[in-house]
């Protein structure tokens, strides 16, 4: 049997805020999170709100900065420390292998919707023609019309706004996923659609970490759960 | 990708007499990399960035520059000419103030031509079609090509010393608040327009902005100066989001979210 190297494999991370503007209050949120994902995997963290599972997320990505631990991460043939890399070290794995989908687009002025998903294929070096084909392509996976795509999305309702967030992300085909609550604003259709999706990246073997409340696409999604709290440091 | 810096800056510093402008600042920056310098009036960074560009000259420290032959010089031993040359050829810069970067009697095409005949361009006519072709790209109307900037807007001049800077294909370019002084909708226009180009272009950039959300867009990098020294510096989203200092936490709160 073929035993697959991990692909995301965290140790030990601990994570405190500390707020200068309350008096330097610490907020300890997160205590010795370890966990792995392999390639084809779907590890679901679970945990109430404030638990720390975006924060996992976003120390993952290299968004927020480690206190402590170990953050690896596989990227074409190397592995890289996010706890302790440099800034254009992560600015690199994230090009090459990390996909990120946040629970909310942050737009930038002026960008049209397929300019926004096709530009993580650019970057990664795909010409512009294709790039854009395969952004529309993906758009009309996600039932976004046709007229909406050369506009920017900063008027877009909310689960506009998430389709073309969730359709930026995953279109990369990246080896390691992150997403925090993907099908929160969307309707029974489009969930379905973003089930269809991570199947097909974990069939192509993306590990893939993701934080859903939603119990049925839980379901279908999801290999393994790691409950957050066990991990919190508050109350 | 080349992996090792296009400029480095060790300890710099500078002193006006007994004002402090500058102290200690260090940085390493690398093809294609857009970094951010931000920071309170007066909090240095200005200095910090006319000193890497070498337009004053630092009272202790260096800037070590990879020339396009590979070879690493140090820009205060290099000579007057041999560094003025840099700045009209590998170099660009972007005042805030476009009456500072451009000639305001000289024609749009002419102010764009300048620089490359700097780089030895003699042929009229290419210089011509290069600078209409730079005009296009920076959003003006051809047919404004023999008008003087006098006769532009403010978000018009700006984009033609833009243009100006960005015709000889520069390797690095200094921009000092290219924003400032522009309302919003101009701004907008002028900073997708920036993102763009340096991206398309891979030139990597020091950007001094005041302006968080203009940080957030254009930059890889951030440095935050307060009291003429970098107290924080790392990724930039990751210092926006995730900030360290007490400054720069208070610099966080005090903005709408970008
Ligand atoms: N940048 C930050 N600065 C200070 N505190 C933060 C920051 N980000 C998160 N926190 C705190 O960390 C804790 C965990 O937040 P996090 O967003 O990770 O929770 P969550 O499990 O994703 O919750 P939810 O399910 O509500 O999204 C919260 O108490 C939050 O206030
Ligand atoms: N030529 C000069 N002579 C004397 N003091 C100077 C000179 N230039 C700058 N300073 C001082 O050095 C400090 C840093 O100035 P600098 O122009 O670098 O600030 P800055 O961060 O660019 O500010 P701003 O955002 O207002 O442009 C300030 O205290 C300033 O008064
Ligand atoms: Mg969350
Ligand atoms: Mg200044």
């Amino acid at each position: 049997m073929k035993i697959a190297m991990n692909a995301l494999t965290l140790t030990d991370v601990t994570k405190t805020f500390t707020m200068h503007l309350q008096g330097g209050l610490r907020l300890p949120v997160l205590r010795n999170v370890t966990f792995a994902a392999a390639p084809g995997q779907c590890l679901v963290l679970t945990g109430p709100s404030g638990a720390g599972k975006s924060s996992v997320l976003k120390l993952i990505y290299g968004n927020y900065r480690c206190d402590h631990g170990h953050i690896l991460v596989s990227a074409g043939g190397s592995t890289v420390d996010i706890a302790s890399a440099a800034p254009r070290e992560i600015l690199s794995v994230r090009q090459r292998a990390l996909g990120y989908v946040t629970q909310f687009l942050r737009a930038v002025p002026r960008v049209s919707a397929l300019d926004i998903v096709a530009e993580p294929l650019m970057s990664k070096g795909v010409a512009r023609d294709e790039a854009t084909a395969r952004a529309a392509a993906m758009l009309k996976r996600f039932n976004v019309p046709d007229r909406l795509w050369s506009l920017p999305p900063s008027t877009f309702s909310g689960g506009e706004q998430q389709r073309i967030n969730l359709a930026r992300g995953l279109l990369p085909e990246h080896p390691i996923l992150l997403l925090d609550e993907p099908t929160a604003s969307l309707d029974a259709n489009n969930r379905a659609v973003v089930v269809d999706i991570i199947r097909e990246r974990k069939a192509q073997g993306a590990a893939i970490v993701a934080i859903v409340h939603d119990d049925a696409v839980r379901a279908d999604i999801a290999d393994i759960a790691v409950d957050v709290t066990l991990f919190a440091t508050a109350a | 990708m080349n992996d090792e810096p296009l400029l480095i800056a060790e300890g710099l510093t500078k002193h006006y007499g007994r004002q402090l402008g500058c102290r200690d600042a260090s940085l390493e920056l690398y093809e294609g990399e857009v970094m951010a310098v931000v920071g309170e009036s007066g909090s240095g960074k200005t200095t910090l960035l006319q000193m890497l560009s070498t337009q004053i000259e630092p009272s202790a420290g260096r800037v070590l520059y990879r020339m396009r032959d590979g070879s690493v010089q140090d820009l205060w031993t290099m000579s007057e000419p041999a560094r003025r040359f840099l700045l009209r050829t590998d170099w660009g810069y972007v005042h805030q103030d476009p009456q500072l970067g451009l000639r305001m009697g000289v024609s749009a095409g002419g102010n764009v031509g300048e620089r490359l005949m700097a780089v030895g361009n003699r042929n009229y006519a290419s210089i011509r079609t290069t600078a209409a072709d730079w005009l296009g790209r920076v959003e003006i109307p051809q047919s404004r090509i023999d008008d003087t900037p006098r006769t532009y807007s403010g978000g018009m001049r700006q984009r033609l010393q833009i243009a100006r800077n960005l015709v000889t294909a520069p390797r690095l370019i200094f921009m000092d608040e290219p924003t400032g002084g522009l309302d919003v909708s101009v701004q907008a226009r002028l900073l997708d327009l920036l993102r763009r180009i340096v991206s398309e272009m891979r030139i990597a950039a020091i950007v001094v902005t005041h302006d968080l959300a203009v940080a957030r867009l254009l930059s890889d990098r951030i440095m935050v100066m307060k009291g003429g020294e970098v107290i924080e510096a790392g990724l930039t989203d990751q210092v926006l989001d995730d900030p360290n200092q007490p400054y720069t936490q208070l610099l966080v709160s005090s903005i709408l979210p970008a």
